[in-house]
């Protein structure tokens, strides 16, 4: 109770030290209130900006990470491109090289090969020599023979010339013009004339009244074949045993009859058969001759008949040989001429106007 | 009256005609009777002679027609007109070869003068009776009728093409083989005339298997059978590769080169034509020639012959020059240049000169070494003063004025090429300075040579339009040089040094 006394006895007071307290408290809840609020704000201020801080950091640790990453991928390719790029160069100017040599080669060798060229013109050159020094020696050859054959023309010309002054030789008695006794040897051309022989008299053409066609002047060269002269119109009837002219014309002027021997070929037997041949060769359309649809054509057996097979053996007379032959009464082995050659004048009889084929 | 009587008549009438006809065969020899013969009517005379019942009589005037007719082409007309074609073919068929002979020269005759006349032969049917005579036994008939052949057939390719219809070509092949040197002659050279016109009638001519009998002829000593046969193989050959692929497969070289060396100036003429047109096709058929030597022969043929002869051999030249340069230089080895040379300074008729002209340039346009080949013979003057002459043809300065251009542009020897600057126009001008200015940034010797033997001079005072390429080529020569020196041979330099002693001021 005591308590209750005392808290009695301090309640007066205690209610208006709590009237007191709680005013004070709401003098101050406002500024309180407000600064609990700055401190909360800036608290959680720092810790938003710490967080954000974290954030950014962790950030900017994973993006160098990557873009570190990224940057070293990148430049690997890009050193293996130079890498790639260097040694494409170095490849193109070895293939460089090498194509020029073998290029230089090549055509050195097959296509603008100098030494070849070089060769190939001094073998021309050496080719032209030995074809000129032959064509020269041709040429020569073919003027020396000109030559000798002008010397033998001259030389003939001048035989025919003494053979034409032949009586200009001298005789026993008399010298000759071209013996002449003042000269100390005869002349050449006194041996020439005593070595021919004098040109004899030609007989002259017969005149006739017909000029002669074989003297027109030929002037082409197609009229180098003299003209054959015309029958002449109008001859008598020689004299003497002769036959009427008509007759002998006719005799000659008939046409040829070969015999019959002389007509047919020797050979036209055989040339007839090998034209049939041909013939049936040509006509035939099948190669394998056609059979016909019976057996008959099948190879039999033969059976000899009853009436013909006999037990003492086959006779040969009149299957063999129908003719007694008695060889061993011959003369000699050879055969009779069988055929006579045909007498020339039997065929002609008649024919001719001749006695001697009536004769025969 | 007797029968005596009566029939001296007849041979008095007999006698008259035969004297008649053969004093105007006689007659018609001379060219200065033809005119007289001509008014007296001589045409209507002979015409009834042709049917004359006596032979002699008629071809004596088969004979004096043809002697006419040859002489000139209104004669031949006359022939025509007369109605004496159809006679003749009818009589060519019927009567004895004299006749046939005859016939023959009067169809030669009327044929040789014109195309209109050979075609009126053709169409009075006269091809197949003259091919009929080809068959006869005589040479001489043979001989006429292939001489009016060939010449039917010379005219055109349509008249060549009736006579190949006709059959004739076997025929001639065959005549070509016989052993009279005459038939040979005139068949070789119908076959020549037959072969001309087109590579289809050259063709036929060769298929019937003329070449090789064509080329067993050549060694022939005959020198008109000569000619007509390389006549015909050049003719055969000038057509096309294969033809004359052909005639080379013959084996006809080196054999016809000995034709080459004849005395005859027109064999060898011929043999040059039939190696020209060989070479002419293909850089492999001129190497076979030049391994062949035919080169050689070909420039020995020309140093020993004049005029026209020389002129398929020079050609020749340049058309093996033209196909490779290989080939140009083995002409230049075979020394065809100074040959050349010679041809274009002695030559007087200007299409050899061009000839000549054109076959040099083929050979110096290949290379500089072909080029200086050429220069050394001292070929440029001759070419440039051919080119300047007012006397020269048109064709001659066109070549020679290609020929220049070509040999210059490839021209790299300075000494041949010094002369040509003080003469030539600008035209060349621009080639020959050109080719200075080419070589004298190269070559410190010739730039000093350049200037002593005054080319620099002459360079400067050549006026050339600005911008034009001959003024860029002064102007590179002109860098090669210091300034002192182009100045110094400038036109009007001295002047200058003139004018500034005057408005020098002396310093005191």
């Amino acid at each position: 109770m005591a308590t209750l006394v005392r808290l009695q006895g301090r309640l007066p007071g205690f209610k208006e030290g709590f009237f007191q307290r709680n005013r004070c408290v709401d003098e101050y809840r406002q500024m309180e209130y407000y600064a609990a609020v700055k401190i909360q704000s800036w608290f959680r201020g720092c810790k938003v900006r710490a967080y954000i801080r974290y954030l950014n950091k962790m950030m900017i640790f994973i993006q160098k990470w990557w873009r570190g990453y990224q940057g070293r991928k990148q430049f690997r390719k890009m050193v293996e491109t130079a890498y790639f790029i260097m040694k494409m160069n170095f490849y193109n100017e070895m293939a460089v090289r090498i194509q020029k040599r073998w290029r230089g080669y090549y055509i050195r060798k097959y296509i603008h090969n100098y030494y070849a060229l070089k060769k190939y013109l001094e073998a021309i050159s050496l080719n032209n020599e030995m074809v000129r020094r032959g064509l020269d020696e041709f040429a020569e050859m073919k003027e020396r023979e000109e030559e000798k054959q002008a010397l033998e023309r001259e030389e003939k010309k001048k035989d025919y010339q003494a053979r034409k002054m032949h009586y200009l030789l001298s005789t026993q008695q008399i010298a000759g013009i071209y013996n002449s006794p003042y000269l100390k040897s005869p002349d050449p051309m006194e041996l020439q004339l005593r070595k021919a022989k004098p040109l004899g008299h030609k007989a002259k053409p017969r005149q006739k009244d017909v000029v002669d066609p074989c003297q027109l002047p030929r002037t082409d060269s197609f009229s180098s074949q003299p003209v054959p002269l015309l029958p002449p119109i109008g001859r008598q009837k020689p004299q003497g045993p002769f036959r009427d002219a008509a007759e002998v014309l006719q005799q000659r002027l008939k046409p040829f009859e070969p015999s019959m021997r002389v007509a047919a070929s020797s050979a036209s037997l055989e040339e007839a058969r090998e034209k049939v041949k041909q013939e049936e060769w040509r006509n035939r359309v099948h190669d394998d001759e056609f059979f016909p649809f019976a057996s008959c054509h099948k190879p039999y057996k033969y059976i000899p008949s009853m009436q013909r097979s006999s037990k003492y053996g086959k006779e040969n007379y009149g299957l063999k040989y129908f003719r007694e032959q008695h060889t061993e009464k011959w003369i000699t082995n050879k055969d009779f001429i069988t055929a006579v050659p045909p007498i020339h004048l039997f065929e002609k009889f008649g024919k001719t106007y001749s006695r001697a084929g009536e004769i025969v | 009256m007797s029968q005596r009587q009566v029939l001296q008549v007849f041979e008095q009438y007999q006698r008259a005609r035969t004297q008649f006809v053969q004093t105007v065969a006689e007659l018609a020899t001379r060219p200065q009777n033809i005119e007289t013969l001509q008014n007296a009517g001589v045409m209507a005379l002979l015409r009834p002679l042709l049917l004359d019942v006596v032979p002699n009589i008629q071809q004596t005037a088969a004979l004096a027609l043809g002697r006419l007719a040859n002489y000139n082409d209104d004669l031949a007309e006359a022939v025509v007109k007369g109605d004496i074609l159809p006679q003749l073919v009818y009589s060519l068929a019927e009567q004895n070869r004299f006749y046939k002979k005859a016939a023959a020269f009067v169809l030669r005759a009327v044929g040789k003068h014109s195309p209109q006349l050979a075609q009126a032969i053709v169409d009075c049917g006269a091809l197949d009776t003259l091919v009929i005579c080809l068959e006869d036994f005589d040479p001489g008939v043979k001989e006429a009728a292939s001489w009016a052949l060939g010449y039917i057939a010379r005219h055109n390719a349509e008249l060549s093409q009736a006579v190949v219809d006709a059959g004739a070509i076997p025929l001639l092949v065959l005549c070509i083989q016989e052993p009279e040197i005459a038939l040979r002659r005139i068949a070789a050279s119908a076959l020549s005339d037959i072969s001309k016109h087109s590579p289809e009638l050259a063709q036929t001519v060769v298929d019937v298997g003329a070449i090789a009998h064509l080329a067993q002829m050549i060694l022939n000593p005959d020198a008109k059978l000569k000619r007509q046969v390389l006549s015909a193989l050049s003719q055969i050959a000038k057509h096309s590769v294969d033809l004359a692929e052909m005639v080379v497969e013959a084996e006809i070289f080196p054999v016809v080169l000995t034709c080459l060396k004849d005395s005859d100036e027109y064999v060898k003429k011929n043999a040059a034509t039939l190696i020209r047109e060989i070479a002419r096709h293909t850089p492999e058929l001129s190497q076979l020639i030049v391994n062949a030597g035919g080169v050689a022969a070909v420039i020995d043929c020309i140093g020993s012959c004049k005029g026209n002869v020389r002129l398929p051999g020079i050609m020749m030249l340049g058309y093996v020059a033209a196909h490779s340069e290989n080939l140009a230089m083995a002409v230049i080895i075979s020394k065809g240049v100074p040959q050349l040379a010679v041809c274009l300074s002695e030559e007087p008729e200007d299409h050899i000169k061009a000839a000549a002209a054109w076959s040099l340039g083929q050979i110096g346009r290949h290379t500089p070494e072909h080029a200086r080949a050429v220069a050394v013979a001292n070929v440029l003057p001759v070419l440039l003063s051919l080119y300047m002459a007012s006397e020269s043809s048109e064709d001659l300065q066109v070549k020679t004025k290609k020929a220049l251009k070509n040999i210059l542009q490839k021209c790299t020897h300075l000494p041949a090429l010094e002369p040509l600057l003080h003469d030539a126009p600008p035209n060349i001008l621009k080639h020959i300075v050109g080719q200075f200015s080419k070589v004298l940034p190269h070559d410190s010797k010739a730039r000093r040579l350049f200037v002593t033997s005054g080319g620099l001079k002459k360079v400067q005072e050549i006026k050339a339009e600005t911008g034009s390429l001959l003024q860029e080529y002064i102007n590179t020569i002109n860098n090669c040089y210091p300034e002192e020196i182009v100045r110094y041979y400038s036109p009007g330099y001295s002047e200058a040094l003139l004018e500034r002693i005057e408005n020098y001021q002396p310093i005191l």
